[in-house]
């Protein structure tokens, strides 16, 4: 009897694949801490996090110089294409098999909210930095999480409040039809109106897939606001403030990007982007401290220099580890929660964000700052592109603990 | 300011005017596409992905050669429609033999490797590409500032869209062209060299494309994902004109641009898909589509 | 045996052992995730490989299957084999009604409309409420089989999806080689010649389009369980063009050829998740190698050469 093809297929078949799916034994001395940053590579926020944010994970990992405290650190990373059951089924893979312990950086809301119910389940550590959504450390919020950076709340209140307090006291919103652009526009309103500004109309544009804007810019000048929200990111944010100078909306009207990265301007360029009002955490040029970070982790990554989230990954890398050697690796390895909890009580400090605290819903609280884009002439030399408008210090730049309706902390 | 059915009428006549905009680009894609299925039977699923490599090459030739926005509108066509020519040769004239099946899959997996390759290089953001100087400013219509660019978009594709319909329609070479696409042999035999007359044609589609992106350039950020954007709407207005109707692409083309218009209007969100109940509507009522030849 | 020739028999008894022995020494989440595209791929591979129709948007029915178990474990909280067979009876009803649309076209226009209406469902999931949009319906619990067993160990809930696939293959089977299949395969060869023979062409068409967005919509809800999660992902085009691919690497037409392109396309994916954006790339130049040069793809052209029909 001959031997079926099919079985040769088969197990052939099965060997190319055993060899990424089957664990691999490790034989060494030390405990191996194994971070996987997990975010977009190849879609609209490759620039925005992507490879640099590894670089950054990985820079501060050579800054702490593990070997020396006991323990080893490992950095694998993998390209989530924003789409949240392929995150899911990567994180399982990464905790099941890879004996992964530390899940980093995670842009898009919707890939950063399916993960908390794996990451809770295997009780690993899971620190985000480039996500937006408030409910993160609300709603949805979990023991085993921190949001690092920024979040909706923050944004609105920064750019939001601070604009209408700056004259701006009627808005109309460009918003994106999704989970993620509805409420940036309705943390914004709730703040605009907190403030004693009015909102008056929003358009929502079917997401993903439009990019001509024009039409709902035409309505937006219609309506006679003083400010335009963009309720929107990436690529988005860009063809709509393209749009906006082409139509001489920003002319009658002032640019609100809620959520835009110093990446973002670089591609619009400044003759574009210039007089728009966006809030980051973090800016190269900021002080003595985010000048000497760019410094050293800017030969890595020449084309790309650091934003807010990136700076993010080194931050949180840098806290993570020094909690592990705190508490021991091997303890850091076995329980998530506690790991957190201990990252909590620790002292945050490092070059990008400064002196900060993390809250008990896992909020940090870093500040918020209010920037305006440079005019090309007032740009003196290459991603110089901010001025620093206003700052809100992180006690008061974010939600109120008691609002959030978090399920595990107790008022 | 008058209103109309409640919107303000200058709103209205400003949304009509914006839709007609867009109803160019959709034709000069469905025209192109329109072209290559009606003359060679493939669906150039690779056609949004061409538009992404005009509207590149256009910025390549800015941004390495220095070579600006005009030369680029007769450059970036003739580059890429090399570039068709060249694929027509290597591999898309393997597919005319088969089921017309292969065909799609082909171009489909071509768009994914163009992609691919354009994202791998040049990342998602996009590159800026700046309106030519000629054309900057806006125009008070009294309804609504028109930016002039995009005045010179919709005579670009009228003028470009009636010059391929009267060459194919009514010139000796367009019969010559439809001739040997019902009857190549016979064609053959009156001495016309039919493979060289499908390999330009193809790349002509191709060019139309091209000179799209061109066009496209300065209003859309250069990004590789801006033809997968468009190729969705661009097959429904396809179906509805009726597949191989170059006059149906057209008139198609900027009639849904301007129901898209009117849409955002009254129900914005459902703008993305009004296009396809129109095509649901159109197949329920006349199957081969508004322009159509019986199958 | 089954209506299967002995090679094919063989073949059969050797996938059945694969699927039993493997979660003891492959990671099973992954071979689950193998198990539920394989069987997408054999719905679809029923309509282009024995029907004759390229439906390029599949994806809807899979991903309707998907919201609607998803929605039904975490709301309503109906047993797990009960969610699943709801996705199939979405993915029926969907497939009916576009189906109907459809078929009143041939070759590349059906292809054509298949695509749009999907873009249409797809829009639909983005605005619908219950879908949640961009997030996707989250946190979906994997369920109690009968309403006693519970999944949430990663074996158990293998067994069922190992069950599930080899149910679905079979089924398919029964039907490619019943009366009912030689009729289709007649359509297929010469739709002229079977209506004037008598057939009501359409009609056969229209329930092998439903058969197969049952099983696809079967296929979506297992998935869905599995993951606990349902997203826009599973109704987009590109989940569409991904079951093209499968079917066309495995070898449209043959029994196992879109359960051995499932595993190749699956592996792959997850083997070049590391490099980001060469997935796409390497996509790509494998479906434009199938077409030029590979056209029966891995099952069919080695079959081919052992002379074995697989």
């Amino acid at each position: 009897m001959t031997i079926s093809r099919r079985a040769i297929l088969g197990t052939a078949a099965a060997a190319t694949v055993a060899t990424g799916v089957l664990p691999r034994a490790r034989a060494q001395a030390l405990p191996t801490l194994k971070i996987g940053v997990l975010n977009d590579q190849s879609g609209p926020y490759q620039d925005t996090g992507g490879l640099t944010s590894v670089i950054c994970a990985k820079q501060a990992v050579e800054e702490f110089g593990p070997a020396a405290k006991g323990f080893n650190v490992e950095i694998i990373t993998a390209d989530h294409q924003n789409k949240p059951d392929l995150a899911v089924s990567i994180a399982r893979q990464w905790f099941d098999r890879d004996g992964v312990d530390m899940l980093l950086d995670v842009p898009t809301s919707s890939v950063a909210l399916a993960l908390q119910s794996v990451v809770r389940e295997k009780n690993k550590v899971y620190l985000n930095s480039g996500a937006a959504s408030a409910a993160l450390t609300g709603a949805q919020c979990s023991p085993n999480f921190i949001h690092w950076t920024y979040d909706t709340y923050m944004l609105a209140k920064s750019t939001g409040g601070a604009m209408v307090k700056a004259g701006g006291d009627s808005w109309y919103f460009l918003t994106a039809d999704y989970a993620f652009g509805k409420q940036l526009t309705s943390d914004t309103t709730a703040l605009v109106n907190a403030n004693g500004g009015k909102v008056l109309g929003s358009a929502e544009y079917p997401f993903p897939g439009t990019t001509d804007f024009s039409s709902f810019l035409v309505q937006a000048q219609a309506s006679g606001a003083k400010v335009l929200g963009l309720s929107n990111a990436g690529a988005d944010t860009v063809n709509s403030i393209k749009q906006a100078n082409e139509f001489g909306v920003n002319k009658s009207m002032k640019l609100a990007a809620l959520l835009m990265f110093i990446t973002d301007v670089h591609a619009l360029g400044l003759d574009v982007a210039h007089g728009l009002n966006l809030t980051e955490s973090f800016y190269w040029d900021l002080n003595d401290r985010t000048r000497a970070f760019t410094k050293r982790v800017l030969p890595k990554t020449p084309k790309n220099w650091p934003n807010m989230t990136h700076a993010g990954c080194y931050s949180a890398t840098l806290h993570y580890l020094k909690t592990a050697a705190d508490m021991g690796a091997a303890e850091a390895k076995k329980d998530g929660v506690a790991t957190i909890n201990r990252m909590k009580k620790m002292p945050v400090d490092d070059d990008c964000f400064g002196k900060t605290t993390i809250r008990e819903d896992g909020r940090n609280l870093v500040p918020a700052y209010l920037f305006e884009v440079k005019k090309p002439e007032e740009s003196k030399g290459p991603w110089d592109y901010y001025k620093l408008v206003t700052t809100t210090p992180g006690d008061q730049a974010y939600r109120p603990l008691a609002e959030g309706h978090c399920s595990f902390i107790k008022t | 300011m008058f209103m109309i059915f409640g919107i303000p009428g200058p709103l209205l006549f400003g949304q009509l005017l914006l839709g007609l905009i867009n109803g160019a680009f959709y034709a000069m894609l469905s025209l192109g596409l329109a072209v290559i299925f009606g003359m060679l039977n493939i669906i150039n699923f690779a056609h949004g992905a061409l538009f992404m490599m005009g509207a590149f090459v256009s910025w390549m030739l800015l941004e390495y050669l220095g070579i600006g926005y005009f030369p680029a509108l007769i450059l970036s066509p003739l580059i890429v429609g090399a570039f068709g020519l060249l694929l027509e040769k290597t591999v898309v004239s393997r597919l005319y033999k088969l089921d017309h099946i292969y065909g799609l899959l082909l171009t489909f997996g071509l768009a994914l490797v163009v992609e691919g390759l354009f994202r791998n290089a040049y990342g998602s953001s996009g590159m800026p590409y700046r309106i030519p100087e000629a054309f900057q400013g806006a125009t008070n219509l009294g309804f609504m500032y028109m930016p002039n660019y995009r005045g010179w978009v919709v005579l670009a594709a009228v003028v470009v869209c009636f010059a391929t319909w009267a060459v194919i329609e009514k010139t000796s070479l367009g019969a010559t062209l439809r001739a040997a696409t019902e009857n190549a042999p016979l064609v053959q035999a009156f001495g016309v060299n039919v493979p060289r007359l499908i390999s330009v044609t193809y790349a002509c589609g191709v060019a139309l494309a091209a000179f799209a992106g061109v066009l496209a350039a300065p209003i859309y950020s250069v990004n590789p994902n801006m033809g997968s954007n468009f190729i969705n709407t661009v097959f429904a207005v396809v179906v509805i004109g009726g597949m191989g109707s170059i006059m149906g692409s057209i008139i198609t083309g900027f009639g849904l641009g301007i129901i898209e218009g009117l849409t955002k209007v009254f129900y914005p969100q459902a703008s993305a898909t009004v296009v396809f109940v129109v095509m649901v509507i159109v197949l329920l009522a006349r199957p081969r589509g508004l322009f159509g030849k019986a199958a | 045996m089954l209506g299967f020739s002995r090679t094919q028999a063989i073949a059969f008894l050797l996938m059945v052992a694969l699927v039993v022995l493997c979660p003891f020494v492959l990671y099973p989440v992954f071979l689950m995730k193998v198990l539920c595209f394989a069987l997408f791929a054999c719905a679809f591979n029923l309509l282009i490989g024995y029907v004759g129709l390229l439906s390029f948007g599949h994806a809807a029915f899979f991903g309707m299957g998907s919201y609607l178990s998803a929605w039904a474990v975490k709301q309503w909280g109906v047993s797990a084999e009960v969610a699943i067979l709801l996705g199939g009876l979405m993915g029926g009803s969907l497939g009916l009604v576009l189906g109907w649309l459809a078929i009143r076209r041939q070759g590349l226009y059906f292809a054509m409309i298949t695509l749009a209406l999907a873009q249409m469902v797809y829009f639909f999931c983005l605005q619908a409420p219950f879908t949640g949009g961009e997030d996707g319906i989250q946190q979906v619990p994997r369920g109690r089989l009968f309403g006693m067993i519970p999944l949430d160990n990663d074996m158990a809930i293998y067994w069922v999806v190992g069950f599930v696939f080899l149910a679905g293959f079979l089924l398919i089977h029964r039907i490619v080689h019943s009366p009912f299949g030689q009729v289709l395969k007649a359509i297929r060869e010469n739709e002229p010649r079977a209506t004037s023979l008598g057939y009501r062409t359409d009609d056969y068409k229209l329930i092998a389009f439903v058969l197969s967005t049952t099983l696809a919509g079967i296929a979506g809800g297992t998935k869905a369980l599995v993951f606990g999660i349902a997203t826009l992902t599973d109704v987009h085009y590109s989940m569409s063009g991904e079951v093209v691919l499968m079917t066309l690497l495995g070898g449209l037409g043959t029994i196992f050829g879109p359960v051995v392109g499932a595993l190749v396309v699956t592996a792959m994916e997850n083997y070049l998740a590391q490099f980001g954006a060469w997935v796409t790339v390497t996509q790509g130049a494998i479906f434009m190698l199938c077409v030029l040069f590979f056209r029966k793809g891995l099952v069919g052209t080695i079959g081919g050469w052992f002379k074995l029909a697989l």
